[in-house]
């Protein structure tokens, strides 16, 4: 029973389906879209790895760390926004957000 | 081999099954908990790859500074979370959709490129010209990363700068209800202008 290339993309495939899922289940409440986003971001950084392992290529490794960078970079500024937010009007509402549609 | 497969398993399962349980979960903070169960989980299966800088790295800045952020955050904020539920079971079926829609796309393609790949017959020829040393996956990897990715390097630790600042200019406020130490203001005080020597009249009281 030899793990293969499409175990590690099917992994990755239901966390980002997983990630894509939850952005839709949870409308009103920003900090777990951002987790979704951070699931999704897990997920194709497994791919970027099992690509790279299985066709013996070291730069999607490479750019898996440029990817963990831009996650932990998002991360601290949606979380700085949402403090923000959530200073100025009480609540993280989603839905609230459209007050410059004008 | 019998071993790594096992392992590759449950350490699957276990992400599959906490990546669900992020998104469903009642309360935040055993959303952010899961999330840091999954970030482990994936990092087991760096390691079962092979790749297991990425593992360290997502342990550390996922699992310690990312996932402890959301943590501080849910914390930190007083909210609601019963009331942000209230669309949960609404958006359920379109959610159901999309994301079975995705899953069957992205399997599909998997099974393509998969067998693609595996018919390919991929040569596990590893460049061992580095003096002797073993070659790890870490040297390896900086080998290629302050070489042909210098560029990139740097790119991403201006990013992180950038995020670094922005964080900071988004959440400092000057409070101007709160007394506070000012040093230069201490340190330019003058004699003249703080002591003075007042002549009191023997005897005269001091009413």
């Amino acid at each position: 029973m030899l793990i293969g290339l499409a175990h590690y993309l099917t992994v990755a495939a239901i966390l980002f389906t997983l990630g894509v899922f939850g952005i839709f289940l949870n409308r009103k409440n920003v900090i777990i879209m951002l987790m979704s986003i951070e699931l999704m971001l897990l997920a194709v950084s497994i791919n970027f790895v099992a690509f790279s392992v299985f066709l013996n290529d070291l730069v999607g490794q490479a750019f898996a760390m440029f990817v963990l960078t831009v996650a932990a970079a998002e991360a601290a500024i949606g979380l700085a926004i949402l403090v923000v937010y959530f200073r100025n009007r009480g609540t993280i509402r989603v839905e609230d957000i459209n007050m410059m549609k004008g | 081999m019998i071993v790594q497969a096992v392992l590759f398993y449950i350490f699957a399962a276990v992400a599959v099954a906490s990546g669900a349980l992020v998104v469903s979960a009642r309360n935040p903070v055993h959303s952010v908990l899961f999330l840091i169960v999954a970030f482990f989980n994936a990092a087991g299966m760096f390691i079962l790859i092979g790749a297991e800088f990425l593992a360290m790295i997502l342990v550390i800045v996922y699992v310690g500074a990312v996932a402890v952020l959301f943590l501080f955050v849910v914390m930190m904020l007083d909210i609601d979370f019963v009331q942000l539920r209230s669309g949960f079971v609404r958006y359920l079926p379109i959610g159901a959709v999309v994301g079975l829609i995705l899953l069957v796309e992205l399997v599909f393609v998997v099974s393509i490129v998969g067998h693609a790949i595996a018919q390919q017959g991929v040569s596990a020829a590893v460049a061992s010209a580095t003096g002797g040393l073993p070659l790890t996956n870490t040297r390896a990897l900086g080998d290629i990363l302050y070489t042909r990715y210098l560029f990139g390097f740097q790119v991403a630790g201006l990013i992180l700068l950038v995020a670094m600042i922005g964080a900071i200019v988004l959440t400092l406020r000057h409070r101007t209800d709160v007394r506070r130490q000012s040093i230069s203001a201490q340190l330019a005080r003058r004699r003249a202008e703080t002591v003075e020597v007042v002549k009191v009249p023997l005897g005269a009281g001091s009413d």
